[in-house]
């Protein structure tokens, strides 16, 4: 409770500061503000105690089965899942997918109609997602094998940067965007907790160096694929 | 009412989000590892508490955080404010020369509200949490935030500063992935992942929104900027700034013990050739 007090200082600072020195106007509302802070920080404690009882556990326990199962085939198919599955349906995803279709129909790139652009939002959204589940995939196989991280990333930055080349203009800036909002506040502990937890369960695996990276594969895909996509339609 | 009301609408809509992934894990746990997790309960309630938490926390920033940092974004790049100190400008703002120093405050506020939303950005409280567990207490929890937050702040910040020259975003993005390279070759092995995922993780709940609003708003009030080409990419800086900072960070406190060894090294030689002094005497 003290912590999630803590946490949240630093935007209240902020805010306050602005408002009423730079701006220098008088907050609105005070009362349901009071109470959207009381929320923010109930809501922060229950969260972490829901990731410490929940979350980890579950991820791991999950990381520790896979291992002693020995199943690589339904381990990479349930990182798949995971990732194309937490994807799919997050909300900043959607919101980026939709306004992509805006900046679309407005460059001319598909009809500027209602039909046109929801089509193109819902095939960017599978694209991220499908990205996402490929990132988790390659991500898992590279925990077991034990390939040295730095060289996937460069690999993928490389492909970025050519991508950059070639891509439509207006979808550069959504496509460099798309890899941040994928990842959402339920997948990534969980992501974590199964890297760290499958690194820690096969012999040669260090957690630190192989259990983390599958968010850093998780968003670097969907920005190869976006521009992909841009370049398809 | 209303408050009950709101609340179970919002959770509604967290269970509605978080519903495919939670029917992924617990259909493999039980069709393919077919085995009862060992404390299956405690971890129902877990996943109870993770829906009501986050939930309440949306919600709390849906009142008092989201419209706030939007009004904000919106004055601060309103040219009215912006050339407040100089109405001729105001005036010919629309047909003079762009100077990106007016927007100072536009930067103070970019990496103010990027470093504090950071901060209290919940997935990467878990990722430091189990940083700091894998590492055995060697990554700080405290250390990793901030490191990320100055990241994002910093990130923010320049991205806010190309909007208002209007370079092409691919240049700055592709100089920081130089940058990252050249970081990777030097930094501690142990961390190099671990930067990597920082970057993913900081744009989440908190810091998307209201980022979003503030690249928009700045590319709708700077003169010649498109929002819908330059409104976005601030979102691309903030996840590639803290795989820097947090390499940086660790590169600092590598260096720091190991001068640290170096003294304590230096000062026990010191005191050891004393010793042999006073012994021969």
């Amino acid at each position: 409770m003290r912590g999630s007090l803590r946490d949240l200082t630093p935007i209240l600072v902020v805010i306050l500061f602005f408002q009423l020195f730079v701006l220098q106007q008088p907050l609105p509302n005070v009362g349901q503000l009071l109470l959207g802070v009381i929320f923010v920080i109930l809501g922060l404690t229950f969260f972490i105690l829901g990731l410490e009882q929940g979350l980890f556990p579950i991820g791991e326990t999950m990381a520790h089965a896979f291992a002693r199962k020995g199943s690589v085939f339904w381990l990479l198919i349930f990182a798949f899942a995971l990732g194309f599955g937490a994807t799919v349906a997050e909300p900043a995803l959607i919101a980026v997918a939709n306004e992509a279709a805006t900046v679309a129909a407005a460059g001319e790139v598909i009809a500027a109609t209602d039909d046109a652009r929801e089509s193109y939002a819902n095939g960017l959204r599978l694209t991220v997602a499908l990205s996402v589940g490929i990132a988790l995939l390659i991500g898992v196989l590279r925990i077991l094998k034990g390939w040295p991280m730095q060289w996937l990333i460069i690999i993928g930055y490389i492909m970025v940067v050519i991508m950059t080349a070639f891509a439509p203009k207006e979808i550069i800036g959504i496509a460099y965007d798309s890899g941040g909002v994928t990842t959402g506040t339920i997948t990534v502990p969980l992501v974590t907790a199964l890297g760290v937890g499958l690194a820690s369960s096969i012999r040669g695996r260090n957690p630190m160096i192989d259990g983390f990276g599958l968010i850093a594969f998780a968003s670097l895909t969907p920005i190869i694929f976006v521009m992909a996509y841009g370049m398809l339609i | 009412m209303d408050i009950v009301e709101q609340i179970s609408s919002m959770l509604f809509s967290t269970i509605h989000d978080v519903l495919p992934i939670t029917a992924i894990i617990f259909g493999f746990q039980f069709a393919v590892i077919r085995k009862v997790p060992p404390n299956l309960f405690k971890v129902i309630i877990g996943f109870i508490w993770v829906l009501l938490g986050l939930s309440l926390f949306l919600l709390g920033l849906e009142w008092c955080l989201f419209p706030i940092g939007r009004l904000m974004a919106m004055q601060l790049t309103d040219p009215a404010f912006i050339h407040a100190a100089d109405p001729v400008q105001q005036i010919l703002s629309a047909v003079s020369e762009i100077d990106w120093r007016d927007y100072a405050w536009v930067y103070l506020f970019a990496f103010m509200i990027g470093f504090s939303t950071t901060i209290a950005e919940p997935s990467l409280m878990a990722v430091a949490i189990k940083a700091n567990e894998a590492s055995g207490g060697a990554i700080s929890i405290w250390g990793l935030r901030i490191a990320v937050a100055l990241g994002v702040a910093i990130g923010i910040t320049l991205g806010c500063f190309r909007i208002v020259i209007g370079d092409p975003l691919h240049w700055y993005i592709i100089a920081g992935y130089i940058i990252v390279v050249l970081q990777t070759t030097c930094a501690p092995k142990l961390i190099i992942p671990l930067a990597y995922d920082s970057g993913g993780v900081t744009t989440s709940t908190v810091t998307v929104p209201l980022v979003a609003a503030l690249g928009l708003g700045l590319s709708e009030s700077v003169p010649g900027r498109n929002p819908l080409i330059d409104g976005f990419g601030l979102i691309a800086f903030a996840s590639l700034f803290p795989i820097i900072s947090v390499m940086a960070y660790a590169w600092f406190s590598e260096a720091i013990s190991k001068r640290q060894q170096r003294l304590r090294q230096t000062i026990e030689n010191i005191s050891q050739s004393d010793e042999e002094k006073n012994n021969a005497l």
